[in-house]
């Protein structure tokens, strides 16, 4: 770059324009088209990433039920204490808008929602429902449907509605972190039966330290073999590190079972060799979920190890094995520390995928290593409780974001290497 | 009201751009996978596909109700036909999942047997949940056996979920089986089925798809599983020395229902009736081992193969019906109960 | 490596580290190694001893509509993924290199991160995206997240290459008169084309092997050959599967050495740049 080059009296260009006004000027220029060149993948990242990427975070905190369908009993309500009973008006406000979402066949998802919080509150609405409206019009709505069933007459029915009556509650955020709402409006520990989250998320840490740690401890000497081998025979060994690395996820997968169920190749051989009587249970458990994720996640870590280690001259080592230091002491005093950035990237990267798996689990695991993903695709698949799916998946975000910082902030998310 | 003419409009756009290839001129059907489908598709979407022109494109889910509410909200259904169990086709049916069925087009309902024809749903066979052992040696004969792990030692297989395993707890904590249904619906009955299922817990190995026990004891993964009748049969007769045990088993009907919304209403009715024939479900019943729900078919049925059927009348008197109405109304709690258990310590 | 003068110590460490390096070798090529020969196993088992050679698990494979279905699938979307990624990947590198200016490194960190976003969360959230608007289960809606998803790789390579590209060169075509765009295709492309292709195969591979995404997206018309897999792999591990995993085995040895000649390339290109 010849244009930092600053001049010391004001250089005029051909125009007459000062020269520093000038570069400015094409400075901008060039900027203003770099920038006209990222756009299209911004725009692009922005529609069909980070927007769904929002509304998801959003979604974990909508509660649309109530107050879209009961719209006058949600304002109504607010004017009550939540002590005793609710006054009249919110009574004929509920039987108005019950009378539309019969009518407009919106009750299902207000029932199953009711539902959750109170068992039994589905029956009760669909049957206020369908005995409206009430002829002859009464006196007091509010005895009419106490004596069409007494639960009206119980303000835990009410402090239901109350408690939702806003657009948005913090109900599947507390539910993943095993609190909730109490009667009172106190937030409590959940109960003992449904508070299974936060052991989910304990897991998930200890399974990606787990396997981060062993990649760690298989991949440091493979990628000083490849730093240190003559150019022919590490680039054969890089094929090596580099071919399961390009090998789809399933293959490996389907591979890891045939070797490693009770009739597998495994299993088989050490019986056939005497080793074992009973065949390891190797597989459909924790053991098999780390051994085929340290498969999956060491070539992350070898690269990032491998490519620092390659910038570092051999001669250090020797200077201060000849300086009288011992080849341990000199390796672990000179060389590692010099490995240390690559660790850090290496073990970041593999961190951070780690807290996100959720093929090798669902498929080599029990229902006891089921890290918190699996109960993302759980509450989406198979029970279709958008609140809980997206309360879990933000905050495994959120602490996916944080390790991601963390990780540009260290190692400089361009300085990431591939191959 | 501005955003969702907006997402209207940009809906109707990419509908007409054709981006989104419609699935007119096929039928996409879901069903039970493995072994199952590779019967299905021999017995019923091979003669249909050639005997129509319309293309079947098979697809496989694990029963549960929630999949078949997705594939109805999305746009288009993503689904035409599905295979269900009774209480999610009960369920599903009064939860408006589903099309009602013209039996008119489908046949002479009288001449079903009594239970396979419903407003949603036509019934394709009955099947039953048994266990499976290894034909060799001594091997567990009850449900109490099953639970025996100093006796037997060795991992069990059982499906995921609440539903049959709470029953067989039950069973083999010693309940009658037809006491079953009576103590399930109360909290005492559940705790106890809980409790049990607690107790086998560490040697359970969790099954999904329908092939996997049979898989798992061939290779010795476990030593005994619950299992759909029709793949252990089909896995004897492929080489796999495994056993069928008929005793307190449970069966039910698995049904053909069709999507609600499904742009394919027409072609979807005609492939039930043309898989509802006595030669098709003879053929299927003769692949798979499942009974017919056609009188007509039973008698067509190879004679070598009907001591295997559950229908047959010495297996039937050793099972129970599941009860319907029972997981219909208790489904979804349980489940959910089932889960937290699964996911807990 | 190992000095004459060594001693026993060092000698015990030098053999336990080269047995330690082997294994590890060992396990990442294991997999691979055994699931090979059982494609053409004889046999209906996965397991050894093989009984005699067959092809019928090809002839399976090959027969089979579902397969076949899906292996079309994955080629249509994973072109049309990697088309995609590779055009506004290499537009934003070139952006992204040409120029200083502030919160760059920032812009740079959220470009990649779909690379580092658990793809269960991407799946869900795009879906719940999509789905109102009509889009779930099509091809569009898969081909656009895949895009995504493999737009991080050609980033990450081509930024690499430009890094080590002479500007001048640029400069030299500007000042004989070309107009930026021919510049581009004539001087800039050619150059760092084997950036660009080793991009577009880690998008191409990112695609091919992705199936959580596919997972909620696509419906069974759209169902791609991973998400074959992971249903096939659930149900039944079959010797259909291992050929099928064979066939993809010798689709990435085919990828791998590409890439590799292409390193090779890109390095000699560099060198006689300088």
């Amino acid at each position: 770059m010849t244009t930092s080059a600053a001049p010391q009296a004001p250089i005029l260009t051909v125009d007459g324009v000062p020269l520093k006004t000038q570069l400015h000027r094409a400075e901008r220029m060039n900027r203003i088209k770099s920038l006209a060149l990222i756009a299209p993948l911004a725009i692009f990242l922005i529609l069909v990433f980070i927007v769904p990427l929002v509304a998801m975070l959003k979604k974990s905190v909508d509660n649309p039920e109530v107050h879209d369908t009961l719209p006058k009993t949600s304002a109504a309500i607010s004017h009550w204490d939540g002590k005793g009973l609710p006054a009249e008006d919110v009574y004929q406000s509920l039987i108005a808008d019950l009378q539309v979402a019969y009518d407009n066949q919106t009750m299902g998802d207000l029932g199953k929602r009711l539902n959750t919080e109170l068992p039994g509150y589905r029956s009760l609405i669909n049957k206020t429902a369908r005995a409206l409206p009430f002829d002859p019009k009464p006196a007091s709505v509010k005895a009419a449907m106490t004596e069409l069933d007494e639960r009206w007459g119980d303000p835990t029915y009410w402090q239901v509605i109350r408690r939702n009556a806003s657009a948005y509650t913090p109900y599947y955020l507390l539910a993943s972190l095993d609190h909730r709402i109490d009667e009172q409006g106190q937030i409590v520990a959940a109960e003992p039966e449904q508070a299974i989250y936060l052991d989910v998320f304990a897991r998930t840490l200890w399974m990606s330290f787990v396997v981060t740690i062993l990649c760690l401890v298989f991949s440091y000497p493979v990628a000083y073999l490849l730093a240190t081998l003559p150019t022919r025979k590490s680039n054969l060994l890089m094929i090596c590190v580099l071919l399961p690395f390009w090998t789809s996820v399933l293959v490996r997968v389907a591979a890891w079972i045939v070797l490693l169920q009770s009739g597998g190749i495994i299993n088989s051989t050490l019986i056939h060799l005497g080793i074992i009587d009973q065949p390891l249970q190797l597989v459909f458990n924790r053991t098999g979920v780390y051994i085929s994720m340290v498969h999956i996640l060491m070539p992350f870590m070898i690269l990032p190890i491998y490519s620092v280690m390659k910038g570092i001259s051999p001669s250090y080592l020797r200077a201060a094995i000849s300086l009288g230091s011992h080849p341990f002491a000199a390796f672990w005093q000179v060389y590692f520390p010099q490995t240390v950035a690559g660790v850090a990237a290496g073990g970041l990267l593999v961190f951070i995928m780690s807290i996100g798996y959720y093929i090798t689990p669902a498929l080599l695991g029990s229902p006891n290593d089921q890290m918190v993903s699996y109960f993302v695709a759980f509450y989406t698949n198979t029970t279709i409780n958008w609140g809980m799916a997206t309360a879990l998946g933000g905050l495994l975000f959120g602490a996916t974001l944080i390790l991601y910082i963390v990780y540009s902030w260290l190692v400089g998310a361009n300085r990431l290497r591939l191959g | 009201m501005r955003s969702r003419l907006t997402r209207q409009a940009l809906t109707a756009a990419l509908v007409f751009s054709g981006l989104q290839l419609a699935s007119a001129g096929s039928l996409t059907i879901v069903s039970f996978g493995g072994a199952n489908q590779e019967a299905q598709a021999k017995a019923f979407y091979t003669p249909f596909q050639s005997a129509s022109g319309t293309q079947v494109i098979p697809a496989d889910y694990n029963g549960d109700i929630a999949q078949v509410k997705q594939a109805k909200d999305t746009h288009v259904p993503a689904w035409d036909i599905v295979e269900v169990e009774s209480p999610e086709l009960l369920r599903g049916c009064e939860e408006g999942l589903y099309e009602k069925l013209s039996w008119s087009r489908l046949g002479n309902a009288s001449s079903f047997v009594p239970g396979a024809v419903s407003h949603c749903g036509a019934g394709i066979f009955v099947w039953s949940t048994v266990m499976a052992v290894k034909n060799q040696g001594v091997q567990p004969s009850s449900w109490s056996e099953f639970w025996d792990v100093s006796k037997f030692p060795g991992k069990r297989g059982l499906r995921k979920g609440a539903k049959y395993n709470l029953e067989f707890a039950l069973m083999a904590d010693g309940v009658k089986p037809t006491d079953v249904y009576r103590l399930l619906p109360t909290p005492e009955g559940q705790n106890r089925a809980f409790k049990k299922l607690q107790q086998l817990r560490p040697y359970i190995q969790w099954w999904e798809a329908g092939d996997q026990p049979q898989q798992w004891l061939q290779s010795g993964q476990v030593v005994a599983s619950t299992a759909y009748n029709g793949r252990v049969s089909l896995a004897r007769r492929k080489g796999s020395p495994l056993k069928t045990v008929w005793r307190d088993s449970i069966y039910d009907f698995d049904s053909w229902a069709i999507i609600k919304g499904s742009p394919n209403k027409d072609a979807a009715l005609k492939f039930i009736e043309a898989s509802l024939k006595p030669g098709r479900q003879a053929a299927f019943a003769e692949m798979m081992t499942y009974g017919p729900t056609q009188y007509d078919a039973v008698s067509l049925v190879n004679k070598k193969i009907q001591g295997d059927l559950p229908t047959s009348p010495e297996n039937m008197v050793q099972g129970i019906p599941l009860d319907v109405v029972f997981w219909a109304l208790y489904g979804d709690k349980l489940e959910k109960r089932f889960s937290s258990w699964l996911a807990g310590k | 490596m190992l000095q004459p003068y060594a001693t026993p110590v060092e000698r015990i460490w030098y053999w336990a580290f080269r047995i330690l390096c082997t294994l590890v070798v060992l396990f990442l090529i294991l997999p691979i190694l055994v699931i090979v020969p059982l494609s053409f196993n004889g046999g209906s088992f996965l397991v050894y001893p093989l009984q005699g050679f067959s092809l019928r698990w090809y002839q399976d494979f090959f027969t089979s509509a579902e397969w076949m279905r899906s292996l079309k699938n994955s080629m249509i979307v994973a072109p049309a993924a990697t088309l995609v990624a590779m055009t506004l990947g290499t537009m934003a590198a070139v952006g992204l290199t040409r120029a200083e200016f502030r919160f760059k490194s920032l812009l740079m960190s959220t470009l990649i991160s779909p690379m580092v976003v658990p793809v269960v969360i991407v799946g869900v959230a795009t879906y719940l995206f999509f789905a109102p608007l009509g889009m779930s289960n099509s091809y569009l809606s898969l081909i656009l997240v895949h895009a995504a998803l493999g737009v991080p790789f050609v980033i990450i390579t081509v930024t690499a290459t430009l890094q080590s590209f002479n500007r001048n060169l640029t400069r030299a075509a500007a000042s004989l008169g070309a107009d930026p765009l021919t510049t581009f295709f004539k001087v800039t492309l050619p150059l760092i084309a084997p950036g660009v292709i080793s991009g577009a195969l880690f998008a191409f591979a990112t695609s091919f092997d992705e199936v959580v995404v596919t997972l909620f997206l696509a419906g069974p018309q759209q169902a791609t050959l991973p998400r074959q897999m992971f249903g096939g792999i659930r149900e039944n591990i079959s010797p259909t599967i291992a050929a099928v995993a064979t066939i993809l085995i010798a689709f990435s040895v085919v990828m791998l050495l590409t890439l590799e000649w292409l390193r090779g390339r890109s390095e000699k290109l560099r060198t006689t740049a300088e």
